[in-house]
């Protein structure tokens, strides 16, 4: 109770004084949003949906809201964590655009707290349209500090070649930020997007964030996410993809980071013949918990969901995973597909996994499919039998179980970078 | 029978798993360039020699020797024995999940390089060098690029082991039941295959429960094995005599002695 009056105090102090200079239905937006969230208060593993994750270390944590960092960084400082050298990016330091950092695109690719008043209609007609807060306390958290973040428009029919680069970056101090980004395709649109989160010391810090996708009719997004937060962070997540008729969405999404983090991942398949591809891997070590809640909607008929997560998980780490598929009645011809494999590498480490599948249509073809288990003994000799050492061979074995998710990346360069940075990880272990 | 040293001699060899003898005293001496077959009824323990002869960690082996080159073959590792020459075409090919072929073939390779001391392949190196192995065993690439043996149809994993034989050409190469699950037109490319890889200095050990893969490769010598021993050894007419006859016979025979 007392970090919920904390926050809604804080809330108070920062709504009379510095947020005030934005348009009336932002502040309405604002002030709902922090009443949703004191009623809600923080989740408990009393409720279904966090019956494995405790936040309390975040609610019991003395987080302050962020400020303006001391310095800002250099290019040279924050180039290791740019996945890649060409294309438009938006950098953010403790939550704050950082204008001399970015490349932005005239009002197309900004920075959210630009485009609020300078292109009012279109942020007002999607911002917080798509990501829930009635049963959300974290997501209605954000909404209520909502102030800045990464925006994306591509407009009807255009395609940007380059992926976009969203980089959060954190100084490390122990405080907490609330990015907020918005990314709306029209019509037969298509960009690529990297979302990152990283930070620039350790620290104990709390990030929490929420991203809505937008995208048009026969649009396509293939958007990646990347979280390498500080060993000593906490990282709360929402993404909410919100697609049309015979539109695409590719998301890929790695956690490498935090000492407890938790995505929460939705998507609606809203028009006829969309297609979904959630590909997700989580890569955890010492006590590391990772919590990934993926909601997929088909809410039309003739659509195809793919969904993939592979967690590895060493020494004391624990990886959850729901993976909740709803089929609206009416939704025919749905074909949908969810696997969650888990290898543990320590006795000590723990993986739950749980496929809930809610199917109110009766023309439909629904798999899934989950593992928990260590390295597989006939894999294991099979490579042995090939002249492959015993400990190169666990450590190609453990490779494979990324390498699967990241080969669906279509973007080759990015997923190089990501290629190294899981060697890096597996020679770690 | 050609006379001199064996490049595998197996004596008495006694092996177990989960607490069952399934291997009761096996004699069997392999020469340089030859090709030999094990026939048997199911059961019999064809697969149990295949597999322990590559190391399988799920057999205990009781009693007798097995000496490859000379060398205590049964006190080597799964991967020093692949290093020395050793293959096996497995019987149930293992999907990996995430690795493709020329992945997992390079790093194979290399580990073989490793030992004899030669310069490890790069990719472009080694695509060069598959290429060129493609080539000779007449296929194409198409299976490379796809994680090792995930979705691969029966045939295509039994054509993957064979496509692994001529890569890491090794001295001992053992088939085990590769015939088994393959149409007749399949079972004729593995068997086109292994006869053009066929070498002075490369011996065979082809384990199967059929006689037809025999019609396409002429063993220099067929044993049958039944309960756990070697019961009959003779030349390829032996083959069709089984395929003739069936096992019972020998079966009968086995229990008797």
């Amino acid at each position: 109770m007392v970090a919920v009056e904390r926050l809604v105090g804080a809330y108070n102090t920062w709504a009379t004084n510095g947020a005030s200079e934005v348009p009336e239905w932002l502040k309405d937006m604002r002030s709902g949003a922090i009443a949703r969230f004191e009623s809600l208060g923080f989740p408990n593993m009393k409720q279904e949906a966090w019956r494995f994750t405790s936040v309390a270390p975040i609610a019991e944590g003395s987080f302050e809201q962020a400020k303006p960092p001391a310095r800002i960084p250099t290019l040279e400082e924050i180039r290791p964590f740019l996945l890649l050298e060409a294309g438009y990016r938006l950098v953010f330091v403790d939550g704050f655009f950082q204008r001399a950092l970015s490349t932005p695109f005239f009002d197309d690719v900004q920075s959210l707290a630009h485009v609020v008043t300078h292109r009012q209609d279109l942020v007002r007609q999607h911002l917080g349209k798509y990501a829930a807060t009635e049963d959300r306390p974290f997501s209605a958290l954000n909404t209520a500090f909502v102030n800045d973040g990464a925006f994306v428009h591509v407009p009807a029919k255009a395609t940007i070649a380059e992926p976009i680069q969203l980089l959060f970056l954190a100084s490390g101090k122990p405080a907490v930020t609330h990015p907020r980004n918005l990314v709306v395709l029209d019509r037969e649109a298509r960009a690529s997007i990297v979302e990152t989160y990283a930070s620039l010391s350790h620290g104990a810090y709390w990030t929490n964030s929420v991203t809505e996708i937008v995208v048009g009719e026969a649009a396509r997004v293939d958007y990646h996410r990347v979280q390498r937060e500080s060993p000593g962070a906490y990282h709360v997540a929402a993404t909410q993809t919100h697609q049309g008729r015979d539109s695409t969405v590719n998301l890929h999404m790695v956690a490498f980071g935090a000492a407890l983090a938790r995505h929460d991942i939705g998507a609606v398949l809203a028009g006829p013949g969309g297609r979904l591809i959630l590909n997700g891997l989580y890569l955890l070590a010492s006590q590391q918990h990772a919590d990934h809640h993926t909601t997929i909607d088909h809410a039309a008929d003739h659509c195809e969901s793919h969904e993939y997560f592979n967690g590895v998980l060493d020494d004391k780490s624990r990886g959850v995973f729901t993976g909740r598929i709803i089929v609206r009645p009416g939704a025919q011809k749905t074909d949908s597909k969810q696997t969650n494999n888990n290898l543990l590498l320590s006795t000590d480490a723990h993986a739950d996994s749980q496929p809930q599948l809610e199917i109110y249509a009766d023309d439909v073809k629904c798999t899934h499919g989950s593992t928990v288990g260590p390295l597989d003994p006939r894999a294991l000799f099979y490579l042995r039998s090939r002249g492959i050492g015993e400990h190169e061979a666990q450590q190609l074995l453990t490779y494979g179980f990324a390498a699967e998710i990241l080969g669906r990346m279509e973007v080759a360069p990015l997923r190089a970078q990501l290629d190294g940075i899981v060697r890096g990880r597996l020679a770690e272990q | 029978m050609k006379q001199g040293k064996g490049l595998l001699e197996v004596k008495g060899l006694r092996v177990a798993v989960a607490g069952n003898e399934i291997l009761k005293g096996v004699d069997l001496t392999i020469r340089d360039g030859e090709v030999h077959a094990i026939m048997g009824p199911n059961g019999s323990g064809k697969s149990t020699l295949a597999q322990v002869l590559a190391g399988h960690p799920a057999y205990t082996v009781l009693a007798g020797t097995a000496k490859y080159e000379g060398k205590d073959l049964l006190d080597m590792k799964p991967e020093e024995r692949a290093r020395a020459g050793v293959f096996l075409a497995f019987q149930y090919p293992v999907e990996i999940r995430g690795i493709t072929n020329s992945y997992f073939l390079r790093s194979a390779l290399n580990a073989l390089r490793r030992e004899r001391g030669e310069a490890e392949l790069d990719p472009i190196d080694f695509l060069q060098f598959l290429e060129q192995k493609l080539r000779a065993i007449g296929w194409d690439d198409s299976m490379m690029n796809r994680p090792v043996n995930e979705g691969f149809s029966g045939g295509e994993k039994k054509r993957n082991e064979i496509l692994q034989l001529a890569v890491l050409e090794p001295r001992l190469a053992i088939l085990d039941e590769t015939d088994s699950g393959l149409d007749i037109d399949a079972l004729k490319t593995v068997a086109e295959t292994v006869n053009k890889l066929r070498a002075p200095n490369r011996s065979f050990l082809i384990v199967t429960h059929y006689q037809r893969l025999l019609n396409y490769i002429t063993p220099d010598v067929v044993h049958v094995l039944a309960d756990g021993r070697i019961v009959k050894s003779g030349g390829p007419e032996l083959a069709h005599e089984l395929e003739a006859k069936g096992y019972d016979w020998l079966r009968d025979a086995a229990m008797v002695s």
